[in-house]
């Protein structure tokens, strides 16, 4: 009864946000100077065409009546049609959602690993030069934002050592058997571990520049974390019963400790995710962020519309599944 | 021989004050030794140092630690370690802070078992089952599939007894496992392991700063100040006739039930004075 209730609770609180974002979009690039139908005309229209063109896309009916309209839609499904493409909104913002997906996926991967390793051996070594060494790591990791990490990348193993690619998403010339857009996820299902090979080479450099700076928050929270958990009686108690300190911080600590770092690893997802978008556009991937860069050039007000409530979306989901995990993590939350 | 035999140790923080001076301490098998002393005397440092869990910041300086005829100072970390968790064991003192808030009880119990002395896991589970029993908890099962939030802090020190005694150690170290817990529930404790000691004849060292726990469950007791060994005596001599001045001072300083109207007497600033010379003169010879 009570899970019942929380997920109600839950699903109003979701929809409330929702509908909060779609406003203020809604509203604020309405207000903002850039006119769609001017960037569509050429140099010669007359006023009469862009009265025409304003009248056919409904941008001459007043704000509060044209969000009336697309909310309405949005409701039925209809996210509109997007006025570069002509394409309905919803299923250009579904093609390349998959894209940015498996992109911030990876880079959550990369940088749990890498940050997960970096706290426990910096914990296992603790007070000594490694430890000393892993500080200043993170530090420099933090210091410099992932778009520039992202440029450090392509000079480094783009130029000077070109071990990875730097553009695209896969090789042009390659033919593709996928048949839905999780090109990496379809790759290893199908067992076409070249075309993953292909993918994984265009991909990781993007997903680095997008993980580092969250590796460097992991490592230096969950190390924080784990060094207070050392010091509480069960540990104590753990080594006096023979246990050697690689099992303690594993067995004992770790998943004590692990609970500040996943909420704050929640929290950084989202701001990876909205990374995407100036990382996808530096490595010419074509994912959601890099249309969304588009559509806010092309003033393409329902598309822009479209890719902001769908990363509200990813946000509150990508909150929820934090919270289920919490409970996994967290006995003493599972009946609360 | 004595089973543990401390000899000469000392211990300070690193490049700092010295915490423990040149303590000597013997406890035979199947001796309950009380370890009194105010706070800060050192008595559960040298509890620490036995077991091996000095905060990093503590180094032994100098000493023995004979456990059964070892020297564990002289023992590279791993076989200290084995050798700590198959003779020894500790009842630690706050039972609302020593069980792993993320684990059930059961593999808690048996973990120590299966891990590092190497049984299989029925019979481990089978053991953890009949300690339990042994410590008086009657529904065994749902105990076993508990986390420990969702026990009284009573139970949870009957978990960590019957934890310590689940290796059938030679030596049980009880860092004042009643202070957390309310009186009621004290006694109920206390008596446990003294019934608990007896039935498997375990040597006990008992740190306390309660003499009146002492005079119950100890046969003989060392008194600590300053990190320097005071008194040695059998529980019977030490409250006929305490032989230091300061360990008189203290079982006049204990309030007793039966006068409850009773004056507290603080310790005289004189015994004070004398002990701290003393500590400064074990300090000159150190240094010297």
């Amino acid at each position: 009864m009570r899970l019942i209730k929380a997920i109600l609770l839950r699903l109003v609180t979701t929809a409330v946000t929702l509908f909060g974002v779609a406003l203020i979009v809604f509203f604020v690039i309405r207000v903002v100077p850039g006119n769609p139908i001017a960037m569509m005309l050429p140099p010669g229209a007359t006023d009469a065409d862009v009265a025409r063109l304003t009248a056919l896309y409904g941008l001459d009916k007043s704000i509060p009546t044209q969000f009336l309209i697309w909310s309405t839609g949005v409701l039925r499904g209809d996210f509109g049609v997007s006025i570069t493409n002509r394409q309905p909104v919803l299923a250009l913002v579904l093609d390349h959602l998959p894209a940015t997906l498996e992109l911030s996926a990876l880079a959550l991967f990369i940088a749990v690993f890498l940050g997960g390793t970096a706290a426990l051996i910096g914990t296992r070594l603790r007070g000594t030069r490694v430890e000393a060494a892993i500080d200043v790591g993170n530090g420099m990791a933090l210091s410099v934002p992932d778009f520039l990490w992202g440029l450090v990348l392509i000079l480094l193993f783009g130029v000077l050592m070109p071990l990875f690619q730097i553009s695209g998403r896969i090789t042009p010339s390659l033919t593709l058997p996928f048949s839905t857009n999780f090109y990496l996820v379809e790759s290893v299902v199908r067992l076409r571990f070249d075309l993953t090979r292909d993918l994984l080479s265009h991909m990781i450099m993007p997903a680095m520049g997008l993980a580092i700076p969250l590796a460097a928050i992991i490592s230096q929270l969950l190390k924080q974390s784990l060094k207070e958990v050392m010091h509480l009686d069960y540990v104590a108690l753990a080594r006096t019963k023979g246990y050697g300190e690689t099992h303690v911080i594993l067995r004992e600590a770790l998943p004590n400790a692990v609970l500040p770092t996943l909420t704050l690893v929640g929290v950084q997802f989202t701001f990876l995710i909205g990374g995407t978008v100036i990382i996808e556009r530096l490595f010419s991937f074509e994912g959601l962020g890099n249309m969304a860069i588009d559509a806010v050039i092309n003033r393409d007000l329902p598309l822009i519309q479209g890719i902001v409530i769908l990363f509200a979306v990813i946000f509150t989901a990508v909150n929820l599944l934090v919270d289920l995990c919490y409970a996994a993590f967290n006995p003493r939350l599972r009946h609360g | 021989m004595s089973f543990l035999s401390i000899r000469n140790l000392s211990v300070q923080l690193k490049g700092g004050q010295r915490l423990l001076r040149s303590v000597s301490l013997d406890v035979q098998p199947g001796e309950v030794r009380g370890l009194v002393g105010e706070s800060g005397a050192g008595k559960s440092m040298i509890g620490k140092a036995i077991l091996g869990t000095l905060p990093q910041a503590v180094e032994v300086v100098s000493g023995e630690i004979w456990l059964d005829g070892v020297d564990l100072l002289t023992l590279p970390p791993r076989p200290r370690r084995r050798r700590i968790g198959a003779l020894a064991a500790l009842i630690p003192q706050d039972p609302l802070t020593a069980l792993n808030p993320s684990r059930r009880v059961g593999p808690q119990i048996t973990g120590r078992l299966i891990d590092i002395l190497g049984w299989k896991r029925p019979e481990a589970e089978a053991r953890a089952r009949e300690l339990l029993a042994e410590v008086q908890i009657d529904v065994v099962e749902r105990v076993l599939r508990c986390y420990p939030h969702e026990l009284s802090g009573g139970m949870r020190q009957r978990i960590l007894i019957a934890s310590a005694f689940a290796a059938e150690p030679k030596l049980i170290i009880a860092d004042e496992p009643t202070t957390a817990l309310d009186v009621t529930v004290q006694k109920q404790i206390l008596r446990l392991i003294a019934g608990m000691q007896a039935h498997h004849n375990t040597a006990l060292l008992f740190v306390t700063h309660d003499l009146g726990v002492v005079s119950k469950v100890c046969q003989t007791l060392t008194v600590l100040y300053g990190g320097l060994v005071v008194e040695e005596a059998t529980v019977r001599g030490f409250f006929n006739a305490p032989q230091h001045a300061y360990s008189r001072a203290l079982l006049a300083a204990t309030p007793k039930y039966t006068d409850p109207d009773a004056s507290l007497l603080p310790v005289p600033d004189a015994v004070v004075q004398a002990l701290e010379a003393q500590v400064a003169a074990a300090d000159r010879a150190w240094h010297g």
